[in-house]
């Protein structure tokens, strides 16, 4: 698979990493860690793909933030 | 007169820095702005060079701190626009010549006179680094499209805003559209969304510079090129302009026909 990905596709995503460690020292192994703990909160309340979870240290005029892309899983009940 | 100081900084060496400050320097005056360059990369001069005035100089920027020249005899005027003046960097001294302060005095000093004062930053964080931001207003930062270059500039911002530079403004320099178009560069828009941040200009690869870098005549001054209308352009919004980005859009249909009947 990854073989056949565009080369400027594995920088941007390894740039990701390295910025954010480099943004707020949290190791790629202590980012999912948080990934998978945040993840594990939200389900407790609302049915979330877990797998899906996206995390992202920005830039937010002089300060950083946090975002967390948490793909809510539909169910026709609600 | 208030004139205003723009830092030009990258973090990574190698990113042309000093060829930007030298074209956006020459840019601005063509549209009759009155410039200094300053070269702030002591111990490494280049600037003098890539504009093509390293025959001119007697006295450099360390003299000035120093008190063995006035200013005015240290600065020295562009051969093709009078109102562009290069400051060099010493050569055979090294970045704790000058302190943070001196720098500051000396650009405020120069910001009565004119319109713009571009400071050339050396590569790095240490010292010739923060002595290059103490007197900037405003900060540009220039990097390429690649892994390193990038999370330097993005290290680099951190830095400028940390010191109360915020708002840098960013020049991707470099930008190869075959490679963009293969899937094999980042494009324009993930460094945008990579970085967070105001995008200046964007400047392509070209072999134009390294010939016009061996004559000493900044690109900018090349009516037809591209990469010169690029950095024209560069100044233009510095200026205020609002311009679009330089689309490839002609030259990508027509890379497209080649494509298609099979000689590209």
């Amino acid at each position: 698979m990854a073989l056949f990905k565009k080369s400027k596709d594995v920088a941007k995503e390894r740039l990701r990493l390295i910025l954010i460690h480099d943004r707020i020292e949290l190791s790629p192994h202590e980012m999912n860690k948080l990934k998978k703990d945040l993840s594990r909160v939200i389900s407790k309340y609302i049915r979330v793909d877990q797998g899906e979870v996206d995390m992202n240290i920005k830039r937010k005029s002089g300060s950083m933030v946090l975002e967390a892309d948490i793909p809510i899983k539909s169910s026709k009940s609600s | 007169m208030k004139g205003k100081s723009i830092v030009i900084t990258s973090g990574k060496g190698g990113v042309g820095k000093t060829t930007i400050t030298a074209n956006i320097g020459t840019a601005l005056a063509m549209l009759g702005k009155k410039v200094v360059l300053i070269d702030a990369d002591i111990g490494l001069r280049n600037l003098d060079v890539v504009i093509g005035l390293e025959n001119r100089i007697v006295y450099d920027i360390v003299d000035v701190v120093e008190e063995r020249c006035r200013l005015e005899q240290a600065l020295i005027k562009d051969k093709r626009y009078r109102h562009l003046f290069l400051l060099p960097a010493a050569q055979t001294r090294d970045k704790s010549a000058i302190k943070e302060k001196q720098m500051k005095d000396l650009i405020q000093g120069l910001k009565e006179s004119y319109d713009y004062i571009l400071i050339d930053s050396p590569a790095g964080i240490e010292h010739g680094f923060l002595n290059a931001v103490s007197g900037a207003d405003e900060a540009i930062i220039v990097t390429t499209p690649e892994v390193a270059a990038v999370r330097d500039a993005d290290r680099i911002i951190g830095l400028l805003e940390s010191r109360g530079l915020n708002d840098p403004q960013v020049i991707i320099n470099r930008i190869r559209s075959d490679m963009v178009r293969r899937g094999d560069m980042m494009t324009i828009e993930d460094m945008i969304e990579i970085l967070a941040i105001n995008l200046l200009g964007v400047v392509p690869e070209d072999e134009d510079i390294i010939v016009s870098t061996n004559r000493g005549e900044p690109i900018a001054l090349q009516e037809k090129s591209k990469t010169g209308e690029a950095l024209r352009n560069i100044a233009r919004r510095i200026e205020g302009e609002e311009l679009p980005l330089m689309t490839m859009g002609k030259a990508k249909l027509m890379d497209k026909i080649k494509r298609l009947i099979g000689i590209s």
